[in-house]
């Protein structure tokens, strides 16, 4: 790992366009007779291009903030932004339809489709898109091409290693070029090598413009961003911008050759 | 997501456990295949019959004692009501004129014996006129005469059944058989003729309906069968025939055109094929529970697929139609080899009992396969779109 200077500008960040937002969002479980709060009022931006951490240790309600930004969850108060639509009304279905069109996910546990083929997983969101034929398969193809895959099209999830599982997930995830990524612990199941290959892999898509979110409990994961929301009991404690940013790979080239040696 | 992406994920899901697929598949193609086998042997029993009805020619006409047309009797020559006698048969003979036929006839059942071997039959007696009426190929020897029926002589003509059994490579033709323990001569015996009206013809014996009273020890006349010299008299003799009774039987009495007893028996036929068919289903509703059991399995086994589809944008109707057109694929598959096994049962069987494979049985069991994929792929279809996509991809 190399470390360096964050390459953007603080500016670029302050004036840059609002891909997702949470207004005062709060998440309330009744587990019984108590009522667990996992969120207590958020407010957060993200902004368009910028790679951010949401951090906290484990039951800060990073993970339910990540849940309800991506969609899968509801809160219970306060609304969801996406480019600019409100989704706290709509219907699962609607919602469904937001996931698809502008959210990717990266979970910790992969969550490929076992006995499926790498290059069918990619096109799982293209089928809901309702993208057909050969237009979905020329997708899917170019996003493993782009994760380093390009030769392990036909491999089942159980035939690659964890590293490799969790690219097939990051071009599952961007293929169909949504607004945002979310990375729950991406590299959580993963040793350190692949996690160091996947950590390139966000940032290289990072630089090619992709909003990516990395949720973590690691302090070294979250310094890949450029900014990290520290999250504890629900609300958000500290927001700082990363001055010495970690760059997995000093550029691209180097870091597709490292991510290539570590498979063999 | 289309139909052809949902079966296409179907079959992948299916391929991925093929014994469990197969097994739940059994059920369905147990039920679909005793549906159209049963179904069959219905129908080939119901055409046979009618094919035989049909072959007695359009012009006879039979009379029943009791009143069936007001379905209060216990069918032909109902239980409480006056019977026939020759006397009854005499009289339509003689009102009608010699150009028609009468024929009176008595059935029962009887035990024959030569030298150590014995079998059980029924007798179909008449009088002379029962080759015109309901015809018979001679292979050898010939019918009753007149005289032996006033003589109520002890000749008998036997079915090739009957034949082949008693008198195995023989000319029976002369020879003496016991009936009931009375010693006959045998005259002559038929060629065989399958299955028909009254079971097995050729099991059958003939022999003058004088003798077959006094052997039987009655005076009835089972039914009356008479022959209308011209097809166009049919109604115009039934009419006659029913002022020629009504004062010895009132209303106690029914006649039938050969027309009226074929809707009679295909009445009785069709009401037993569905009743087989009812029993049937009850398989294929079994087949149905299984299917239904094994998605709900599938589902819980699925969760974690399930929220992974829906995390990527699978909407509710997605994720069911791709339960229900698993559920469907199994019982449509499960339905095509029930029929073409059925088919093939309903072949094999032909051998002893008639069977016939209609359109409408096939595609009744087919569509009905198809309804129990989705009534009962219905429910956990919808458990698995309900699913929420958080739970879903907790789940281990």
């Amino acid at each position: 790992m190399v470390h360096a200077k964050g390459q953007e500008p603080d500016g670029l960040l302050a004036e840059g366009r609002v891909v997702l937002e949470a207004r005062g969002v709060a998440k309330c479980y009744h587990l019984g007779e108590v009522d667990v709060h996992a969120l207590r009022g958020v407010d957060l931006s993200i902004i368009a291009g910028e790679m951010l951490s949401l951090m906290g240790p484990s039951g800060s309600g990073k993970s339910t903030l990540m849940h309800i930004i991506g969609l899968l969850d509801r809160p219970t108060e306060g609304t969801v932004v996406v480019e600019g639509e409100e989704v706290s009304s709509m219907s699962p279905n609607e919602l469904a339809a937001v996931r698809n069109r502008r959210i990717g996910f990266v979970f910790q546990s992969f969550n490929l489709l076992a006995r499926t083929s790498a290059l069918a997983n990619v096109e799982l969101p293209l089928v809901y898109a309702g993208v057909s034929g050969a237009e979905r398969t020329r997708r899917a193809r170019a996003a493993l091409e782009r994760v380093g895959l390009g030769d392990r099209l036909g491999h089942m999830p159980n035939q690659l290693s964890g590293g490799q599982q969790q690219r097939v997930a990051i071009a599952r995830a961007l293929v169909t070029e949504p607004s945002i990524v979310l990375a729950d612990e991406p590299t959580g199941n993963l040793d350190s090598a692949s996690g160091v290959e996947v950590m390139e892999m966000l940032q290289q898509l990072n630089a090619h413009g992709i909003t990516v979110v990395i949720v973590t409990h690691d302090d070294t994961v979250a310094h890949h961003a450029q900014r990290i929301v520290h999250i504890r009991d629900g609300r958000i404690s500290r927001e700082e911008h990363v001055g010495e940013r970690i760059v997995a790979a000093e550029h691209a080239s180097v870091a597709l050759e490292t991510a290539n040696e570590a498979d063999e | 997501m289309n139909i052809i992406e949902s079966l296409r994920i179907a079959l992948r899901a299916l391929s991925a456990n093929k014994l469990r697929a197969a097994l739940t598949m059994l059920g369905v193609i147990i039920g679909v295949a005793a549906v159209i086998l049963l179904v069959a042997i219905g129908t080939g029993v119901q055409d046979e019959i009618t094919g035989s009805i049909e072959g007695l020619g359009s012009n006879l006409v039979f009379v029943f004692a009791g009143n069936m047309e007001e379905g209060t009797g216990g069918g032909p020559g109902g239980m409480t009501t006056k019977r026939f006698n020759l006397e009854d048969a005499e009289l339509l003979q003689r009102r009608l004129g010699p150009e028609h036929a009468v024929v009176p006839v008595v059935n029962g059942p009887l035990t024959l014996r030569v030298g150590n071997r014995t079998m059980r039959s029924t007798v179909a007696a008449a009088n002379e006129y029962a080759d015109d009426v309901f015809g018979g190929e001679y292979l050898g020897g010939r019918t009753y005469r007149r005289s032996e029926i006033a003589a109520s002589a002890r000749v008998i003509v036997i079915g090739a059944t009957v034949r082949d059994r008693l008198f195995p490579n023989q000319d029976p033709v002369g020879k003496p058989i016991s009936v009931n323990g009375q010693r006959f001569t045998v005259i002559g015996h038929v060629a065989a003729a399958g299955g028909s009206l009254a079971g097995d013809q050729d099991n059958q014996v003939y022999m003058p309906i004088t003798t077959a009273q006094r052997l039987i020890g009655t005076t009835d006349v089972g039914l009356i069968a008479v022959k209308a010299a011209d097809p166009n008299e049919v109604e115009r003799m039934q009419e006659r025939i029913r002022q020629i009774l009504a004062p010895r039987f009132g209303e106690e009495f029914s006649v039938f055109s050969q027309e009226q007893t074929l809707g009679m028996f295909q009445q009785i036929l069709g009401t037993l094929t569905l009743m087989l068919a009812g029993i049937a289903s009850i398989s294929l509703l079994v087949g149905g529970i299984g299917i239904m059991n094994i998605m709900l399995v599938s589902v819980s086994e699925r969760t974690r697929e399930i929220g992974i589809r829906k995390a990527v944008g699978a909407r509710t109707y997605d994720i069911m139609s791709q339960f229900v057109i698993e559920a469907v694929t199994l019982s449509v598959v499960g339905g095509l080899v029930g029929v073409a096994l059925g088919a093939a049962g309903a072949a094999v069987l032909a051998t002893w009992v008639p069977t016939e494979v209609t359109a409408w049985a096939v595609a009744l069991a087919f569509v009905f396969s198809a309804g129990v994929g989705i009534f009962f792929g219905a429910y956990p279809a919808y458990r698995a779109s309900r699913l929420d996509p958080i739970e879903a991809l907790r789940y281990e």
